[in-house]
């Protein structure tokens, strides 16, 4: 089953760049990517560029409706993903917890939708 | 001879007490509890049928099962399309084998213990895990449930349809969870196990202070999960705990549904069988020597029953093992109950002293058992104006009709006194 692993976090929370523990929070990032991938168990995964890049779009109106910023003006920002092939929702959820970011943010896990 | 039970009493008595097991086999061929429910509920019409034209069947839970997994093929087929069915095949053909036997239910593998831990996973609200496991393993009705709970049948009906769906899409496994896990996943069932109980022994709501119902379901399923999994001593700490909660339940309220504090109670309606039961299952269980919080618990409520009267209470132990609770559960509420022992084994000033380091460290405004512990020591060391005050802010927080009215008839005696 297909599992993906939204990674939420404030954007100013959590080590930063220029900081003295950045390195090992990317290092631990790049060997949780590692795991899974020795564990058969990565599909996708990737960082997102900050929020102030987003765009929103809607059609709601019959046109093409933009504007800036994300959707849900929250404190916690969606700010990369995994989606990981597991065995079942614990599985999913050991995985998630190693993910770096759920020290100081949160990991929703949500099971992707098979059209049969 | 004692006269038969009639058809419909057989059905709903096999019904109510192998409705846990039969489910629980059904849903590991299934995997969908959904699906094993209402192929269990087709079951259970076609046996009313059936056996009133053909007679008992020799093991009518055995029975039920072969039953209910030609009723789950049936609504398989009707379900799938052709093309579907195709990749369906060889399990509807593994289904239909195993649908030839009857088998009798002490060999229909048992697999409540994978059902409790479906049911009370963390990624299910405590209500759910809740509802979901009185549902499910104590075969109690969605409308029952409801009412437990003080729901409308609809809400509740909703909570239980969406909480197997998410089971069945989100993969929540159908397993006994591995050892890096289990004491937590035990500690989550035993929580569920117990907030039944608690429901049913302070209702938190409504006019009745107390459920048996809640109660009784909540003791049947402390055992069926101490059957399951007996070398874990917690269970059986619950389990003990519980029985002797209960044993002093007919004391514990007069006859107008009015609570009587433990200190006035009638020692002479506890009920010696439970207690019995209770101490027993409670002393075999320490001497493994694996303790934990429901353990201690059971140990302080023993301590109780086992005093003659509530000046006879060994206080110190008390005091003593509330200690020990506190050091594993750091929580306000047991600091308040140690204080009272200790205010019994020591002195007043000395659970006062207790009481003030507990509102220095934890949010106490809206907590009902801190201001009905602090006016209780207030009144002892001849304060009563301000125990009359804790006690009127404490009738404010009831939430309970009964809790309310003893609290108040409390605050006149204080007055009057």
């Amino acid at each position: 089953m297909q599992y993906m692993c939204l990674i939420y976090a404030a954007e100013m929370s959590g080590p930063q760049p220029g900081s003295p523990e950045f390195g090992a929070y990317i290092q631990a990032y790049n060997d949780f990517t590692t795991r899974i991938k020795a564990d058969a168990v990565f599909v996708a995964g990737d960082a997102l560029q900050r929020v102030v890049t987003a765009s929103t779009v809607t059609t709601a109106n019959g046109t093409p409706e933009i504007m800036d910023g994300p959707f849900a003006e929250t404190k916690e920002q969606l700010g990369g993903y995994y989606l990981l092939d597991c065995e079942n929702l614990d599985d999913a959820l050991k995985y998630a917890a190693m993910i770096p970011t759920a020290k100081h943010g949160r990991i929703e896990v949500r099971p992707v939708m098979v059209f049969d | 001879m004692l006269p038969p039970y009639s058809l419909e009493q057989t059905i709903e008595k096999t019904v109510r007490e192998e409705w846990g097991r039969i489910l629980a086999n059904l849903v590991k061929t299934l995997r969908d509890i959904q699906l094993a429910e209402d192929s269990l509920q087709d079951a259970v019409e076609a046996a009313i049928i059936h056996w009133q034209k053909q007679g008992l069947p020799k093991s009518p839970a055995g029975w039920l099962v072969t039953a209910a997994r030609r009723k789950a093929i049936d609504r398989i087929r009707r379900a799938k399309t052709f093309a579907q069915k195709q990749s369906e095949i060889s399990y509807l053909a593994d289904l239909e084998n195993t649908a030839c036997e009857t088998p009798e239910l002490e060999i229909i593998p048992d697999k409540r213990l994978e059902m409790i831990f479906t049911c009370c996973h963390p990624a299910l609200a405590e209500k759910t895990q809740t509802a979901l496991t009185l549902r499910t393993i104590g075969g109690l009705t969605t409308e029952e449930i409801a009412r437990a709970f003080l729901d409308s049948p609809i809400a509740m009906a909703q909570r239980l349809v969406r909480a197997k769906k998410k089971i069945k899409l989100a993969g929540i496994p159908y397993e006994i969870p591995g050892a890096d896990a289990l004491s937590e996943r035990i500690r989550g069932v035993l929580a569920v196990i117990y907030l039944i109980f608690n429901e049913g022994y302070a209702a938190s709501s409504g006019p009745s202070l107390v459920r048996a119902d809640l109660i009784e379901e909540a003791i049947r399923l402390g055992r069926i999960v101490g059957h399951l999994m007996p070398k874990e001593t917690e269970v059986s700490g619950l389990l003990a705990l519980m029985l002797l909660h209960d044993s002093r339940r007919h004391a514990r309220q007069n006859t107008d549904a009015q609570m009587i504090p433990l200190d006035q109670q009638n020692r002479a309606q506890w009920d010696k069988n439970k207690a019995h039961e209770g101490i027993a299952l409670l002393k075999k269980t320490l001497s493994r020597q694996r303790i934990g919080p429901y353990q201690i618990q059971a140990s302080i409520s023993a301590l109780h029953v086992e005093a003659r009267s509530w000046a006879q209470t060994d206080w110190p132990q008390i005091a003593a093992l509330y200690n020990l609770l506190y050091s594993i559960q750091p929580s306000p509420v047991v600091r308040i109950n140690q204080a009272m022992a200790v205010s019994h084994a020591i002195s007043v000033g000395a659970a006062l002293t207790m009481m003030d380091e507990v509102s220095e460290t934890a949010d106490i405004t809206s907590y009902q058992a801190y201001y009905i512990a602090k006016s209780d020591l207030m009144k002892r060391a001849g304060k009563s104006e301000d125990a009359k005050a804790l006690l009127a802010h404490a009738i404010t927080l009831a939430s309970n009709d009964i809790d309310r009215a003893f609290l108040q008839q409390k605050l006149t005696h204080l007055s009057n006194g």
